[in-house]
């Protein structure tokens, strides 16, 4: 990455967020924002797009459905009937209602289980990762704002204190 | 403050005279002997066979075969009211013939009266959720659901009248009443310390004074609080509302094990105070959410934004599906464990009321599942609406499969006197509901929420 940033030091959300959007007014881009916890509403004041895990999830939960119906129908109807409580399976339709919480729980653990591992790869988080958060304070109680410099530093820097910015540095080595 | 418009009030005027109409041909319609019954019956079986109908009666008679088949088994364990000879068989069951078409329009005014008077009851439990939970989000809307719960308590009386009529033998909706049934069934004899008129009907008068008393107060704790210089009557309400919650549930499952399961005296689901429960909450949710959409759309409650429809709209998706939740627990254990008196009631659903008990779970579970799946359908006002007035058909449905199974057997129609029950207590309801509405301003401005009310976002 060629752009340089400026990394400013927040400690407080409330601060951070108006300091976003006071930022955003001023027309900087912010690259990239570090918090120990989920701020609420500061995706809408970053302007970043809405999520569409949703429709993921809902795909997903399609999928777990029909592999619980193919997996159930197999074992239960085609590979070994059996005669339970005298309901023999012979037919799917007829025992459905005892198929049902099997066929539920199959659609929420596939909907859950692929939704953690989409948010992972597309987050590009995997086991042994090196974190990629630039100031271990963000781990702790402190929010870091990262914003593009293009040659107005001094600009920026002025406007990033009077948000509240408790720190401001530019970091040297920034990625190799 | 609101003013209740006249093409509103004169469109509540038209359904009720509507409906009412309707529900005096239901009653003059009635039969008044046992000929007249059979005539009836036999009229309809050379009808002109239109389609549905006539499929009808091919499972009429089916059923009628297997009817009397369970009857005679019931006789001879000692439950039935039937004696072993073919005779007197037959004469009581022209007689059941004849309670059952006796019923029909009393059974199509009770699920209307009950069905009405559930939504502000579900509307009064959610107000005292949003009271107890000192919630932020919704203070903007108590004044409609105030204006809702005013329903309650004519809606509750016109509910016991029909109870206590029934006590009086105007009708035989509750067998139990009956001290020829009581006399020749062990199980039903077995729960008369329970089961005895005076005792139900006192139960009922308790219940609804006890939720219209938490009504009364805390309207009148919230009106107050408009005024009010400090928050001593939000306290108030907090206290009251927490523990009305108490005395709701209790009084919940046993009004439905009274007003509704005592129907089918021989049956019975332990968790069906939650079925009803649920049922009646989604309706009242969605009430607040068809309400509020409608005052929106006049230019009033202009601090409702679509975030709060949102918020209903979750309510409406997830009480949907708890429902769904409920309604399947009850159907799944009885059916496994396929015990006879316990499986008859759903036997009955499917073999009579096919179309309506699983069309319900379409109306109830499979159409709001899917439409207000989608987060931004539940900021859409149309597709609340389209999904509100599914849910609350659904809903009606959903009483009509809880009492007339037991009321009309095969009997059952949804024709004029059902139709007419309906659109009687809709106008009335919305007569009611709005001319509540005109009594205060529509923002309880004093509630120490109402700045994070107004403010919330998503």
């Amino acid at each position: 990455m060629s752009n340089q940033v400026l990394h400013a030091l927040y400690d407080d959300d409330d601060v951070l967020l108006n300091a976003v959007k006071e930022v955003r007014e001023q027309k900087h881009h912010i690259e990239e924002i570090y918090t120990p916890f989920p701020v609420h509403g500061l995706d809408k004041a970053m302007g970043l797009e809405g999520t569409r895990i949703a429709i993921m999830a809902f795909i997903y939960g399609c999928i777990g459905l029909g592999v619980a119906i193919t997996m159930i129908n197999f074992i239960m109807i085609e590979d070994w009937p059996q005669n339970i409580g005298g309901k023999p399976s012979f037919s799917f339709l007829e025992n459905l209602p005892a198929f049902v919480p099997v066929i539920f729980e199959m659609t929420v653990f596939f909907a859950a289980h692929l939704m953690v591992i989409t948010f992972y790869m597309r987050s590009r988080l995997w086991p042994f990762k090196e974190a990629e958060n630039p100031n271990p304070l963000t781990t702790d109680d402190k929010f870091l704002m990262e914003v593009e410099i293009n040659g107005n530093e001094e600009e920026l820097t002025a406007l990033l204190k009077k948000t509240g910015a408790i720190e401001i540095t530019i970091p040297q080595n920034h990625e190799e | 403050m609101y003013t209740f418009p006249n093409k509103l009030k004169n469109i509540a005027r038209a359904l009720m005279i509507l409906g009412f109409t309707g529900l005096v041909f239901g009653f003059l319609g009635a039969p008044k002997n046992i000929a007249e019954a059979k005539a009836m019956v036999a009229t309809e079986h050379h009808g002109e066979g239109h389609g549905e109908a006539a499929e009808n009666h091919e499972e009429t008679s089916e059923v009628h075969a297997e009817e009397a088949h369970a009857e005679e088994a019931h006789a001879a364990e000692g439950h039935g009211e039937v004696s072993h000879d073919q005779e007197g068989h037959d004469s009581s069951h022209d007689e059941h013939l004849l309670h059952q078409l006796q019923n029909k329009p009393w059974a199509a005014l009770y699920v209307a009266a009950f069905f009405f008077f559930m939504i502000p009851l579900g509307v009064l439990a959610f107000y005292a959720i949003q009271r107890a939970a000192q919630a932020g989000w919704s203070p903007v809307l108590y004044r409609v659901m105030e204006g809702i719960t005013g329903y309650l308590l004519p809606g509750g009386i016109i509910v016991i009248v029909i109870l206590a009529l029934s006590g009086m033998h105007f009708n035989h909706l509750f067998i139990w009443m009956d001290p020829e049934v009581v006399a020749h069934d062990k199980l039903i004899a077995g729960k008369v310390a329970f089961l005895n008129v005076p005792f139900f009907l006192g139960r009922a008068v308790f219940f609804l004074a006890g939720w219209s008393l938490y009504r009364y107060f805390s309207r009148k704790f919230s009106l107050a609080q408009d005024q009010a210089t400090d928050i001593s009557n939000h306290k108030k309400n907090f206290r009251i509302s927490a523990g009305f919650l108490v005395f709701y549930i209790v009084t919940e499952s046993i009004m439905s094990w009274d007003w509704i399961m005592s129907i089918d005296p021989h049956w019975f689901s332990t968790l069906f105070g939650w079925y009803v429960f649920a049922s009646m909450f989604v309706s009242g949710i969605t009430a607040i959410a068809l309400v509020t959409i409608y005052l929106k759309s006049q230019g009033y409650l202009e601090f409702v934004n679509d975030s709060h429809i949102h918020d209903l709209g979750k309510f409406m998706f997830g009480i949907s599906v708890f429902w769904t939740y409920l309604w399947f627990s009850q159907f799944m254990l009885i059916w496994y464990s396929n015990i006879p008196e316990e499986v008859t009631y759903f036997i009955t659903r499917i073999e009579d009321y096919n179309i309506t008990f699983f069309g319900m779970v379409a109306m109830n579970f499979v159409f709001p599942l899917l439409i207000l799946m989608n987060s931004d359908y539940k900021r859409t006002n149309y597709f609340i609406i389209m999904a509100g007035i599914v849910i609350i058909l659904g809903h009606y449905l959903d009483v009509f499969n809880m009492i007339m199974p037991s009321a009309v057997g095969d009997q059952w129609f949804i024709g004029i006197a059902e139709i007419g029950g309906f659109l009687f207590f809709l106008g009335l309801f919305i007569y009611t509901v709005f001319t509540e509405l005109t009594k205060a301003p529509l923002l309880a401005k004093g509630d120490p929420y109402m700045g994070e009310s107004e403010r919330f976002h998503y």
